[in-house]
């Protein structure tokens, strides 16, 4: 059980800057996210975007502000538990036990969901079949590529990660790789790649068809792909991989009795808490009145949540308001040198 | 006010008042059209106001921009006439515009 002032679910700017601004009055946290890496949707979806509206940097693209806010909190040696999961929270007194998806248990007096919308999970096929070789013979993502050894593999996606493994799998797999259009968004390097790998008869490319049909009873024998034109073809595969991108799914958060506006949790605008008291929510995930999805909305809601977690935390002092720029504890907690 | 009519995956169909310079994607959010997601807020990174436009609208409204066809790949069942309705500004000329919502967004 791992003892905090506050656990921030959500390593995207967000929560990182609400980070820094915990440090600064003396509490502690953890920060748990579902991907494996720091960032949020600045990483996972826009690292090389130039984002123009961070106030006092003319521009930088996701990956930069990322790494700009990981050098910012350095002081506070904050852990990050990656690919890891919040699933279920309770309060006993004035305590949250919470517990994640690998089995990590917390217990502190304030969570900060900084969740943006969700938790990032692959996209899945839309065939109803699917569902139940989902795991199995129907994967979006690979952990052991030596399954598919002398195997029939169809790939379905026109991206980096479609193209990556159609090349990687071709050396010692029969590959079809399978894309709703003729263009291919990944890198131009791979696109030229596939296509020599196709004169050499190692992957087959089919464009503009989508997936309609799975078959199998207990494994699955063959698939069935429709064009645009609404022919049918049918490929005998031993396994489909989908490669689609990730979508945000709100997840267990549904389940921790907080109010929900569709996919919103509302808050409070004085210090973003929400119904639950001790739960706060910040960035891309709260709503209120006005709310704008910026990130520099998402650092203001920080720094107020942050506030709001000192009187659940240290219920017997006063929180003193200080300046960064003269203040003795906040330099010592920055680990200034005079 | 430009009327858009969306038309949900039940046939269930919604004629509204959008103001100009709107986004169809915010014109439904705002009038709690069900079927419109929105979840990265209009960015062109989610694919989930995923639309699909009347045939013959397709062809009137402006070209995708760079972009909008890659996240359309990543869309619930795209077809030929799918746009990203965060991209669809509301203007004189979308008047009687006519979108057909996907069964869902992801």
């Amino acid at each position: 059980m791992i003892n905090t002032d506050v656990l921030i679910i959500g390593a995207g700017p967000t929560g990182l800057f609400c980070v820094h601004q915990l440090g600064i009055i003396g509490l502690k946290c953890e920060v748990v996210d579902n991907l494996d890496k720091i960032g949020g949707q600045c990483i996972e979806l826009y690292p090389d975007k130039p984002i123009y509206d961070i106030p006092a940097i003319p521009v930088c693209t996701g990956e930069e502000l990322t790494n700009n806010l990981i050098e910012q909190i350095k002081p506070f040696k904050t852990n990050f538990h990656l690919s890891d999961r919040v699933e279920e929270i309770k309060k006993d007194k004035n305590s949250w036990f919470i517990k994640t998806s690998k089995g990590k248990e917390f217990k502190a007096p304030n969570i900060i969901i900084a969740g943006g919308v969700g938790s990032f999970e692959p996209r899945k096929f839309s065939v109803k079949e699917c569902e139940k070789f989902e795991g199995k013979e129907i994967l979006y993502s690979i952990k052991d590529k030596t399954i598919f050894k002398d195997k029939t593999v169809t790939i379905f996606g026109g991206g980096d990660s479609a193209l990556d493994w159609a090349i990687e799998l071709s050396n010692s797999s029969n590959i079809k790789l399978v894309h709703r259009r003729n263009e291919f968004r990944g890198a131009e390097s791979s696109v030229n790649k596939v296509k020599e790998l196709e004169k050499q008869g190692k992957i087959e490319i089919l464009t503009q068809y989508q997936l309609s049909s799975v078959e199998g009873t207990s494994k699955i024998n063959s698939l069935e792909i429709k064009h645009e034109n609404g022919s049918i073809k049918k490929i005998e595969t031993d396994y489909i991989l989908g490669f689609f991108g990730l979508i945000m799914q709100l997840g267990p958060i549904i389940n921790w009795r907080l109010n929900l506006d569709k996919k919103h949790i509302p808050v409070n605008t004085e210090n973003f808490e929400t119904n639950q008291k001790g739960i706060f929510a910040i960035g891309d995930i709260c709503t209120y009145s006005g709310k704008l999805k910026l990130i520099l909305s998402g650092f203001h809601e920080g720094a107020l949540a942050a506030r709001g977690c000192f009187k659940y935390a240290r219920p017997d002092e006063n929180l003193r308001f200080e300046f960064s720029t003269t203040s003795k504890s906040v330099h010592e907690r920055l680990g200034v040198k005079k | 006010m430009p009327k858009i009519t969306y038309i949900e995956h039940t046939g269930k169909s919604h004629t509204i008042d959008i103001s100009k310079g709107l986004s169809v994607m915010e014109g439904a959010i705002q009038n709690n059209i069900p079927g419109i997601d929105a979840d990265c807020g209009g960015s062109m990174a989610c694919a989930t106001c995923h639309v699909y436009v009347k045939e013959e609208w397709f062809d009137k409204l402006p070209k995708k921009e760079d972009g909008e066809e890659d996240m359309i790949d990543m869309a619930y069942e795209p077809n030929k006439f799918s746009r990203l309705s965060c991209q669809l500004i509301v203007s004189d000329e979308l008047e009687g515009l006519v979108v057909n919502l996907p069964e869902k967004q992801a």
